[in-house]
């Protein structure tokens, strides 16, 4: 038992696996953000009164949520990074981390556009309409009545997905990305006789990462809901 | 009632900016249909500036179809309607620039559950009339204490009472001094005790010369503080008369039936 301690300690030094998990904390914080802003956008085209508009936002969300991330993120590198040879920076470990996070924004805004829409559904048709009646025209009445109080109603489907997106990060690696499934296939590898730890330190390593999200959520719900 | 001693103190205007020697508000043919059902029959309805109109009749009658239909919350089938002389726009900027001059209080008061009571009164002034801050406080202030509710400014609606509330709300649409008020249905959703302090509020509106269309079922309002009385049953104006007349000396069977039962007891 102790032979087998040292040697997963001897793992540890041998493999950055803070630093990998540091890899899919960025990774899940830039994605948040770029998901977020998409989906919002996606959000307020589902909900805008023109029907084309609407088409498109329902047409995005119907196509990619039903898309797996790993065809989107292969399609970004081998389709557009390999084939188109567009890249973002001369950078060769920043570009495959960028072409991540786009497809990793890409993918779950139709999630979080989904969200949204659940939220705008617990405003209360009148909030619009009072808007409506004060003169105030669709994007205002989105921006200052509907949305503020849609995300409120929309924070536990919201957190839903930041914890989908915190764990998707792992599929990353298959857009080259090092991150910590990357290194656990390495670490399985080379040191399989440290294997059920590996398995262990990775889940446990993602379990301590994504509670705290789960915890925020539940609070922010119970303190940010709308009195009526 | 008469209103020809209006206007003279810090009221909205009323009528201020019309046109003269035409209606305010005119509904020429209008109908619309929700699937099969015809709720506005071939409504023809003037209101001039500076009169009180108050629709009255029997539930699913059409009343509040024709109110929301003024600011164009229900869009209409066929037929037209003019606001201050202009057709109502179809969507889009011209139609949210004429509701700016429509004010609507709601059954259900519909104050933006997440800003303040002053912020409720302030917003439409300041993202829509692209008033200052400090005015569009000064002005909220002056119309909450009009209604009586000046204490309560810095409360979320949730915290007020239904009475407060619409209060609140007929503040919040008085701020963007409008040509017409829309009143649907404003104290049905009230508790007995709270109905008066917002019809007392409507009265003095009514009183300073405000032009106000009022869908309502409170029948000794309606005495009070109508020009005339606009009776709707199935979708149609049935009957159209003075206050006077109309309660007195109903013409048609449908309201003489509609009165029995509403002032029987």
């Amino acid at each position: 038992m102790s032979e087998y301690l040292s040697d997963y300690a001897s793992l540890l030094s041998q493999y950055d696996v803070l630093g990998a998990f540091w890899v899919n904390i960025q990774l899940t914080f830039w994605a948040a953000i770029g998901s977020m802003v998409l989906g919002s956008v996606l959000a307020l085209m589902r909900i805008s009164p023109p029907a084309s508009m609407r088409a498109v936002g329902a047409a995005y969300v119907t196509l990619i949520r039903n898309t797996p991330l790993t065809i989107i993120l292969v399609f970004l590198v081998l389709g557009v990074w390999s084939q188109l040879t567009i890249s973002f920076t001369d950078d060769f470990n920043q570009n495959f981390f960028i072409y991540a996070v786009i497809g990793l924004s890409i993918y779950h805004a139709a999630f979080v556009c989904e969200a949204i829409r659940s939220g705008v559904n617990t405003v209360p048709a009148g909030q619009a309409e009072a808007a409506r009646a004060i003169g105030l025209s669709f994007l205002p009445a989105a921006r200052l009545i509907i949305f503020p109080q849609a995300l409120r109603g929309a924070i536990t489907p919201l957190g839903n997905t930041l914890i989908a997106l915190t764990k998707n990060t792992t599929v990353a690696a298959a857009a080259s990305v090092t991150e910590i499934s990357a290194l656990m296939k390495t670490m399985i590898e080379f040191r399989p006789d440290v294997i059920i730890a590996v398995f262990l330190t990775v889940a446990l390593g993602f379990v301590i990462i994504v509670i705290p999200v789960g915890l925020l959520t539940t609070w922010l719900s119970q303190k940010l809901a709308v009195k009526r | 009632m008469s209103h020809s001693t209006a206007s003279t103190d810090t009221d909205p205007g009323a009528g201020a900016g019309t046109r003269t020697g035409e209606p305010l508000v005119r509904l020429s043919h209008v109908d619309k249909h929700f699937g099969d059902l015809h709720v506005l029959k071939d409504i023809n309805l003037e209101v001039s500036a500076g009169e009180v109109v108050i629709v009255i009749g029997p539930s699913g009658s059409g009343k509040s179809t024709l109110c929301r239909a003024i600011n164009r919350l229900e869009a209409i089938d066929s037929g037209e309607i003019t606001v201050d002389g202009k057709v109502l726009p179809k969507e889009g900027r011209a139609l949210a620039k004429l509701r700016a001059d429509v004010g609507m209080v709601f059954q259900s008061f519909n104050l933006f559950a997440h800003k303040s009571v002053l912020q409720n009164v302030t917003l439409g002034p300041m993202r829509v009339r692209g008033a200052s801050k400090k005015k569009a406080e000064e002005r909220a202030m002056e119309l909450l204490n009009r209604v009586g509710v000046g204490n309560q400014a810095h409360k979320l609606p949730a915290q007020l009472s239904g009475g407060q509330q619409q209060r609140v709300a007929i503040a919040r649409a008085l701020a963007m001094d409008p040509k017409v008020m829309l009143f649907d249905e404003p104290t049905s959703a009230l508790d007995p005790e709270m109905i008066n302090e917002v019809l007392d509020t409507m009265v003095s509106l009514a009183k300073a010369g405000m032009t106000m269309v009022v869908v309502t079922h409170e029948m000794g309002f309606a005495r009070r503080a109508a020009d005339r009385v606009v009776f709707m049953a199935d979708g149609a104006i049935v009957e159209e008369s003075t206050p006077e007349e109309f309660f007195t000396n109903p013409r048609s069977d449908r309201a003489k039936d509609f009165l029995g039962k509403v002032l029987g007891h």
